[in-house]
């Protein structure tokens, strides 16, 4: 569906220049779902533009469902859906005529557009509205209309920029439960972007991470957990009758050889704290815990904390995204 | 059609076309007309503003008529009443107070995201622009014969066919005016305000530099001069000479020449705006 190579674009601002998006590949197949994840600037809605055809390149090329989009950008939006970061709704207009012009806008036949955005109303929520402006709507109807005009020429492939951005948590996952059904119902391809973890990590088959604007990781979330980031497993030691070196001695002695890190601390009253790094933390537990009781170490408590994908962007970049999404 | 074929996937095979097959003259027309279509509708569902914008030359004239008999006190200007001579100017003002807005009313849409979704359609980008130019000369055309035909008991000579040619010089201007008027709301872009500054200070000096409210005649002679650089003096005087009943003659052509040079002007730099702004 999607093959770029070497996608760069320079921007031209006030005598300097900014590399917003410097050699980027991908290959995107038919049926996946990819989102792009990265802080805000990186690249991302860049990226997409330049895929919708929206851009030209600076450097590169791309092929979009079937067609370069520099030398046949009308071919290729005559195929994709596009949902921007804002509205597509013209404010002032009525929600059914703008389903409809979208319908014109593609030449879809007036009694085809009639009955898809009669049914894409029904399925987002919308029915009713069909007289109603776009401004009178509500932000998270009004993001529904959007997906409901990005889907009136039934595209094969489509493009969302931050589909949930400034949506309450509520409006955020009945949005999704509404794109993931209408994409099984179209069997579409989707390429997002998005700066929300929870949303990537959920949603995503696959994530491109995206910085600098320049990939920096590009895989199923579960394999970016597991080869960039670490689960943290905390077991905290009862020492009994052994003094606490003892206790971690005794430990430190029996743990596999695929820990990849080990911390103790002793607190003042002779309890101890094991730190373990791992990228398989749960199935790591039980027999660890095993193992201690067989060399008669007492574990009070066991803690294991997941690698996030927010730990994966901090080992590569060195910066949390969360706190640059925020 | 020939496949395709990408040297990592190999699966890049282009579909038939989900567009119906036609000329692309055909796509041309039916892409300026859905355009027009969407800008129309706003237009017609809310029949308050159509109303008050349709009796807007009415009250113009009235208001402003009686004064110029006043000023120029026999009432007439080379011979004819001062309406014949009046009526041509005020048509030509909401033609470019109307087709002027085009880029104003896009300002909006640039803000909330409707542009981009326009421009992500397959729709051709000069169509995008005509399209909305027609949309604000449509009202003209109910306007002038409105405005016409209440003029006519007041000796107003009306000849239809001549008025026909005087709409048509009329809206091939009004189109290159109104794709500037995009490409001025385009650059604006996050910045409403020049925008507005612009066009105001331009529409005034271009208006008052036609003669279309007061004649020229009676100006000083740079402003003569002058106007002979603006492209709105040849459309006024081909305006006033159609409604005076001539159409073979020189001033209707050069009138002519002028809309064609503006629309040709207005739709390059329209289309190249478009392709450059997002």
């Amino acid at each position: 569906m999607v093959a770029a190579r070497g996608l760069t674009k320079t921007f031209k601002r006030k005598k300097e220049v900014v590399e917003a998006v410097k050699q980027v590949d991908l290959d995107v197949a038919d049926g996946e779902l990819v989102a792009f994840l990265g802080p805000n600037g990186a690249g991302k809605s860049t990226t997409l533009r330049m895929l919708t055809s929206l851009l030209t390149p600076t450097e590169g090329s791309a092929m979009v469902a079937g067609y370069d989009v520099v030398r046949d950008p009308a071919e290729v939006r005559a195929r994709i859906g596009y949902i921007g970061q804002g509205n597509a709704g013209g404010y002032s207009y009525r929600v059914g005529d703008e389903l409809m012009n979208q319908g014109r806008f593609y030449s879809v036949p007036a009694d085809v557009a009639r009955q898809r955005s009669a049914e894409l109303l029904e399925a987002l929520e919308l029915s009713g509205m069909e007289k109603r402006t776009v401004l009178s709507l509500s932000g998270g109807q009004r993001r529904r209309l959007d997906v409901a005009m990005g889907l009136m020429n039934h595209p094969r492939l489509l493009f969302l920029d931050e589909p949930t951005t400034g949506l309450d948590p509520h409006a955020r996952a009945n949005l999704w439960e509404h794109i993931m059904r209408l994409r099984v119902e179209n069997e579409m391809t989707m390429l997002l972007t998005t700066h929300y973890l929870d949303e990537a990590d959920a949603m995503a088959e696959r994530i491109v991470l995206i910085d600098h604007g320049t990939v920096i990781a590009d895989a199923t979330p579960t394999a970016l957990k597991r080869d960039f980031a670490d689960d943290v497993v905390t077991l905290g030691l009862v020492p009994g009758a052994d003094t606490a070196a003892v206790v971690v001695e005794k430990a430190r002695s029996v743990l596999p050889d695929d820990v990849s890190r080990v911390e103790d601390h002793v607190a003042p009253d002779g309890s101890v704290r094991l730190v373990l790094a791992t990228n398989h933390g749960p199935d790591l537990v039980p027999p660890v815990l095993r193992s201690l009781e067989a060399v008669g170490v007492t574990v009070g408590s066991a803690d294991v904390k997941q690698a996030s994908l927010d730990d994966v962007f901090l080992n590569l970049t060195g910066r949390s995204l969360r706190e640059e999404a925020a | 059609m020939t496949a395709t074929t990408d040297t990592t996937t190999g699966t890049h095979a282009p579909t038939a076309s989900p567009l119906p097959e036609r000329t692309r003259a055909a796509k041309w027309v039916h892409d300026t007309s859905v355009v027009f279509i969407r800008e129309i509708l706003v237009t017609l569902r809310d029949p308050f503003t159509l109303i008050f914008s349709l009796l807007q030359p009415l009250v113009f004239l009235g208001l402003f008529g009686p004064l110029l008999d006043g000023m120029l006190g026999a009432g007439s200007i080379d011979g004819e009443s001062a309406l014949q001579w009046f009526l041509p100017g005020v048509l030509v003002m909401i033609a470019i107070f109307g087709t002027g807005m085009v880029g104003g009313n896009l300002l909006y849409e640039l803000m909330t995201g409707a542009y981009e979704r326009i421009l992500a359609t397959p729709l051709d980008r000069s169509s995008i622009l005509v399209g909305r130019a027609l949309k604000e000369f449509a009202p003209l055309v109910v306007q002038a014969l409105l405005i016409t035909a209440v003029a006519i008991p007041f000796g107003l000579s009306f000849y239809p066919a001549h008025v026909l040619v005087g709409l048509l010089i009329l809206g091939v201007f009004g189109i290159g005016l109104g794709s500037l008027s995009y490409a001025l709301g385009l650059a604006s872009k996050n910045r409403e305000w020049v925008f507005w500054g612009v066009q105001q200070s331009l529409i005034f000096p271009l208006l008052l530099l036609a003669g279309m409210m007061l004649p020229l005649e009676a100006g000083p002679e740079w402003m003569q001069a002058v106007s002979k650089f603006n492209p709105l003096t040849y459309i006024v005087d081909a305006e006033r000479t159609l409604f005076s009943g001539t159409m073979w003659d020189s001033t209707v052509a050069w009138g002519v020449v002028a809309a064609l040079a503006t629309c040709a002007v207005g739709l390059w730099v329209g289309i190249w705006k478009v392709k450059r702004t997002i």
